[in-house]
């Protein structure tokens, strides 16, 4: 007889696929921190003066900030005086040909399954490819081009665009809005630049693919996205990293703006290295992404599917300020062996008749701990503002753990906020029922999990919905025989 | 098809089955009977491979084969399955998700394609007529908020897309009204032909009025303690248990003396 708890430990045994390194000449500061440090990255990347200037800013703050400590993981102190604050591979700088990338690098995307070469491309889908500090390729850039909207690094929309990265970088996430934040507002290298014009619907799928792989590197990577009145844009992130022992440090922030009318529908499928089985490396993912509703009518959805990182720290957030906006959080977490998770939303309702709606599914398997931490802020502004969230709760095996902080803070009488929480475990009995009726013990797990997720996963847009589940598989694979 | 030697079955160290012999042929329907706590939902978990079943003596075989050497999913895909006494839900899951997934998983160890969206549906609409379900069943999450009656009859759908060889129904029919009654040994008997068998666990002689059986056990104590035709079950629905029951206290009592 063999217990059901051997029978999950061997499911949940994963593989990471994505955990190779690739060998390139790269230009790597040393590790430490300092405004020296600060002036040598905005140097390398020619970055207008006011650039500078507010990296300095946000450099002197975040010396003054503390790490935060109330999210529910634990970690050893982070030295931030022994990581590398920018890596690139050697390369000429700013947009280039397919013939001007380093093979190597166009190799690793390949191999990750994000080829670079726009005939080999899925359809409909643009890719801005960031390794370790740097972008090194954007695809389908003309073919936008045409259609007005612009997507490139934020390095060259800094060259190119620099009114635009002026007026919104800083004005969703403040560069002291937090520790994290204020450190990525320091030392950020790349991430990408999305400007969608007044009444256009974006004709392709952006995306950006993070690749980490420099060793004692941090990725810091900025993210704007500007939808403009009455446009839509669909916006993709993926992200790896290779196997290695020693934690490494993702610091990122996303900032979204959606004016009058607009939307903006902006989804994560991360699969940053979570460690190995004992808890050894892994990235550390603390991720600041805010969107604000600022126009009228403007709706902005987050739908992130979380299944790497040995630590997550995320809050993707909605501020809706605009009347009538809307703001949507759909996530599944997984956490599997030692990973933790500390994750939900942030929805804060300005304006009136604004709505927002949460939903998030949290799966824990081996010694694994998830963490929804959400908040729905009604200000006194905020006529007829409603909220649903539901947070469910899935638990495979005895060893892991779900915990779920709601907190509601509502200063208006007309609000109408509703949660639903619920938390249940894959069944012995369930199980056998499946098997009972022909299929593999990992099948039925993966039935269960991906039905338990469906809600999440019908948000994604469709090839990534597939990424998605089989992305779960994969956490939850194991070598049953 | 299948034959049960001397099966010895206990459950955290109790025995429960205490020398069960049964022998089911192709074609046959055979009638469980037998009081709460004798063993007859004990059997249906041993023969399918429920964890938690120790097997002390005896063995089975099915198909020629030793089905001890089979997993649970392995036996379902040659052809066993079981209608639960208590259905199982899954939310999440769509009942029509499962039955796929399902039916695929033995077409693939039978060695046969997978049907496309089309012919599976089509099989799906005719099955879903047959036991007269609403075909909106179909959608909803498997069991999840079904009334006691429409999780068996679901289970009759399951075993109805399946086509088992050898279908065990452990008490499929209480909690049923006389209408459904009716459906689920429509749904049953359409199965029935000349290569497979049936097992039917039951309380009540008024199932057997539907689907008629070839023998009845009375199962007692973990044992068989009476074979007979579909007479005994009249018989018991008159008496009752107890006479049964002592005579297999008996012999028990005498068994252990010698
Ligand atoms: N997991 C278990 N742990 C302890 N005892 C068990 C377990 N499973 C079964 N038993 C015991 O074994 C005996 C036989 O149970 P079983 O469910 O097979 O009876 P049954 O004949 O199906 O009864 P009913 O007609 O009430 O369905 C009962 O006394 C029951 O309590
Ligand atoms: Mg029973």
């Amino acid at each position: 007889m063999t217990s059901p708890a051997n029978d999950l430990d061997r499911l949940v045994g994963r593989e990471y696929k994505e955990g190779f390194v690739t060998e390139i000449d790269a230009e790597t500061l040393p590790p430490g921190l300092n405004e020296d440090v600060v002036r040598a990255i905005s140097e390398k990347k020619r970055e207008p003066a006011f650039m500078l200037e507010w990296r300095l800013q946000a450099y002197r703050h975040w010396l003054t900030m503390r790490e935060p400590r109330w999210a529910q993981v634990q970690y050893s102190p982070i030295d931030y005086q022994a990581i590398s604050y920018y890596s690139a591979p050697k390369q000429t700088p700013g947009p280039k040909s397919l013939e001007e990338v380093d093979p190597k690098l166009l190799e690793t995307y390949e191999k990750l399954g994000i080829p670079l070469e726009e005939q080999k491309a899925l359809a409909g889908v643009a890719v801005d490819a960031v390794f370790d500090s740097v972008s090194v390729k954007t695809t389908f850039r003309n073919t936008l081009a045409e259609a007005g909207v612009i997507f490139c690094s934020i390095s060259e929309a800094l060259q190119e665009h620099p009114e635009l990265v002026r007026r919104y970088l800083g004005s969703v996430v403040p560069q002291g809005d937090n520790f994290y934040a204020a450190l990525n507002s320091a030392v950020f290298s790349d991430g990408s630049f999305v400007y969608i014009p007044k009444g256009v619907r974006c004709p392709m799928e952006l995306s950006t693919y993070f690749r980490i792989n420099a060793m004692n590197t941090g990725q810091f990577e900025r993210t704007l996205i500007i939808a403009d009145e009455g446009s839509y844009v669909s916006y993709l992130e993926g992200c790896t990293a290779p196997m290695r022992d020693e934690n490494q440090l993702h610091a990122a922030v996303v900032e979204l703006i959606a004016l009058e009318n607009a939307q903006i529908k902006y989804s994560t499928v991360q699969n940053w290295y979570p460690g190995d089985e004992l808890g050894r490396g892994g990235i550390y993912n603390f991720v600041t992404k805010r969107g604000a509703c600022r126009g009228h009518r403007s709706k902005i959805s987050w739908t992130q599917v979380e299944t790497g990182s040995a630590i997550t720290w995320k809050y993707p957030s909605v501020l809706l300020e605009g009347d009538g906006s809307v703001g949507e959080f759909y996530s599944v977490a997984l956490t599997n062996n030692r990973q933790q998770a500390d994750t939900g939303t942030k929805m804060i309702h300005i304006g009136k008749n604004t709505a927002s709606t949460i939903i998030s599914k949290g799966i824990s398997a081996g010694h694994g701990q998830n963490t929804y931490r959400g908040l729905v802020k009604v200000l006194s502004g905020s006529d007829n503002a409603r909220n649903y969230s539901q947070c469910d709760s899935l638990l495979l095996g005895d060893r892991c753990g779900a915990h779920t902080f709601p907190y509601v803070e509502v200063k208006n009488p007309t609000a109408r906020v509703e949660h639903e929480a619920t938390t249940s475990k894959i069944s012995d009995d369930q199980l056998f029922y499946c098997r009972q009726r022909g299929l593999s013990e990992e099948d039925a797990v993966s039935m269960i999990v991906n039905g338990f997720c469906k809600e999440v996963f019908r948000e994604l847009p469709m090839e990534f919905a597939v990424e998605a589940q089989k992305l779960l598989d994969v956490s939850l694979e194991g070598a049953v025989g | 098809m299948l034959k049960i030697e001397n099966l010895h079955v206990d459950v955290d160290g109790t025995p429960i089955l205490k020398g069960i012999d049964l022998e089911v042929r192709a074609g046959e329907v055979h009638a469980i009977m037998g009081p709460n706590g004798s063993g007859k939902s004990t059997l249906a978990n041993v023969l399918t491979g429920r964890d938690g079943y120790e097997v002390t003596q005896g063995k089975i075989s099915y198909r020629d084969r030793d089905l001890f050497a089979l997993s649970t999913e392995e036996r379902a895909r040659e052809g066993i399955f079981l209608a639960f006494q208590y259905p199982v839900e899954i939310p999440g899951v769509s009942n029509l998700y499962l039955l796929k997934a399902a039916l695929n998983s033995k077409r693939k160890h039978l060695g046969l394609g997978e049907l496309s969206a089309v012919e599976f549906l089509k099989l799906i609409k005719e099955k879903v007529k047959l036991v007269q379900m609403k075909e909106e069943f179909l959608h909803r999450s498997v069991n999840q908020g079904f009334s006691g009656g429409e999780k068996k009859r679901n289970e009759i759908l399951q075993l109805a897309v399946l086509e088992p060889l050898l279908a065990i129904l452990d008490e499929t029919d209480s909690g049923l009204d006389i209408d459904a009654l009716k459906i689920v040994a429509h749904g049953v008997n359409s199965l029935r032909d000349a290569e497979r068998a049936i097992i039917v666990v039951t309380h009540y002689q008024r199932l057997l009025d539907y689907i008629v059986p070839d023998y009845v056990h009375v199962l007692a104590n973990g044992r068989v303690v009476k074979s007979g035709d579909k007479e005994l079950a009249l018989e018991l629905e008159k008496h009752g248990y107890t006479q049964l029951v002592q005579s297999s206290g008996e012999g028990a009592a005498r068994s252990a003396g010698a």
